[in-house]
């Protein structure tokens, strides 16, 4: 069977309709972080003090969705995942920033794009939020000079589990997807231990 | 327009003006909307051949920023250089920001559909001033370091975590550690 995906690599989508896509994508996007109470900072903080797990539910539902889905469509031959962007990993920079973003995520209340949804739905301390991260993205552009050595520093390419593991795609995919799993069984348990307290829409 | 649409379109907003007096709706399960979610960034992938990302696209509206207030600076920088106007990575760029407009969009959508809609500071019991202190300073954090992991939640945790790229996985894990250390210095500000 030809490989006919990634739409926009085959020719299929031009760059033109891309930005139509790009409008619809981002649009099903914002509605589903919202459907899930994402656009609500108390349940978005409220993972990080174990009383309701949904960003971590959500997050991991997601991604192994889209996981299996990548995997079986790469098996069937429709999809040349080869062409998909991987993102270059930087090991210790991304670390650093991930400590650094975690932080940041609890003390502000949203992650970049649960501030859009927030603010699209009335939330000044989301819209703030968003100032606030455009400030921060401004510094870093400005001190880039000094810090750039940091941040191309432990430069590992573009690179997955199964290419640093040297293992079949299909090894790491049975593994994640039983974490999750398992995260999912024990997320319900953390819940129910803290008397479901979950953050309902106000 | 026919009388017959103008009387459906009047049936359609007072439906969801009656919406909005109602009680918010619930939310949606969480696994449902994270499968939802999951579709979204499979579709991604299989039309355009990249995933989702929410702080790019704010990068692009920075740059674009410095280049109107200081044209000579931005051509200068070397960090936003890449993200103006014409060069090469400008395609990602806009789908980036059309994408980020989109998320506004859907997430409006969602809220009026559902009556959530509403003014409002959340986490305020701390004070509004007080609360919006920690709105500008936490978001100028994560700003800075989306930088550093060349990603948020979106093109790191979902798109990243989906390709099983290993720095993803080292970013979320590490997310997740510094927002546990930290979240008891902000504990009264969300329960």
């Amino acid at each position: 069977m030809d490989l006919t995906a990634p739409f926009y690599q085959a020719g299929v989508l031009g760059p033109r309709s891309g930005l139509v896509v790009a409008m619809l994508i981002g649009a099903a996007f914002g509605f589903f972080l919202e459907r899930a109470g994402l656009g609500n900072g108390r349940k978005l903080a409220s993972q990080f003090y174990l009383n309701d797990l949904t960003v971590f539910k959500v997050m991991f539902s997601a991604i192994l969705t889209a996981l299996l889905g990548l995997f079986w469509l790469g098996q069937a031959g429709v999809l040349d995942v080869s062409l998909i962007l991987l993102s270059p990993t930087y090991l210790v920079p991304q670390v650093i920033g991930g400590l650094l973003f975690g932080a940041g995520f609890v003390i502000g209340g949203y992650c970049p794009g649960t501030s859009c949804v927030a603010a699209a739905t009335g939330k000044l301390d989301a819209l703030v939020v968003f100032a606030g991260m455009m400030a921060g993205i401004l510094l870093y552009g400005e001190i880039y000079p000094a810090i750039r050595p940091f941040a191309e520093s432990t430069s590992m390419g573009r690179i997955s589990f199964p290419a640093l593991l040297s293992v079949r795609p299909g090894i790491v995919v049975g593994i994640v997807t039983l974490l999750a799993l398992g995260g999912f069984a024990l997320a319900g348990r953390i819940e129910k231990s803290r008397g479901n307290r979950l953050v309902q829409p106000e | 327009m026919t009388t017959a649409a103008i009387t459906e379109v009047d049936q359609a907003t007072t439906r969801i003006a009656v919406q909005q007096r109602r009680a918010p709706a619930p939310y949606m399960n969480p696994y449902l909307a994270g499968v939802g979610l999951g579709l979204v960034l499979l579709t991604a992938f299989i039309t355009m051949g990249h995933g989702l990302g929410a702080s790019g696209g704010v990068v692009s509206i920075v740059g674009a920023g410095v280049q109107t207030v200081a044209p000579g600076h931005a051509a200068n920088s070397e960090f936003f250089r890449p993200y103006l106007g014409t060069t090469p990575g400008g395609t990602l760029g806009t789908w980036l920001v059309l994408e980020l407009a989109g998320i506004f969009i859907g997430g409006f959508v969602s809220a009026l559909l559902a009556g959530r809609l509403k003014r409002g500071i959340t986490g305020r019991q701390i004070g509004a001033s007080p609360r919006l202190l920690t709105a500008v300073a936490g978001g100028a954090v994560m700003g800075f370091a989306t930088r550093l992991a060349r990603g948020c939640t979106s093109g790191q945790g979902l798109t990243g975590g989906a390709l099983l790229n290993v720095g993803s996985w080292a970013f979320m894990l590490a997310l997740f550690a510094g927002a546990y250390l930290v979240a008891g210095l902000v504990r009264r500000q969300w329960t």
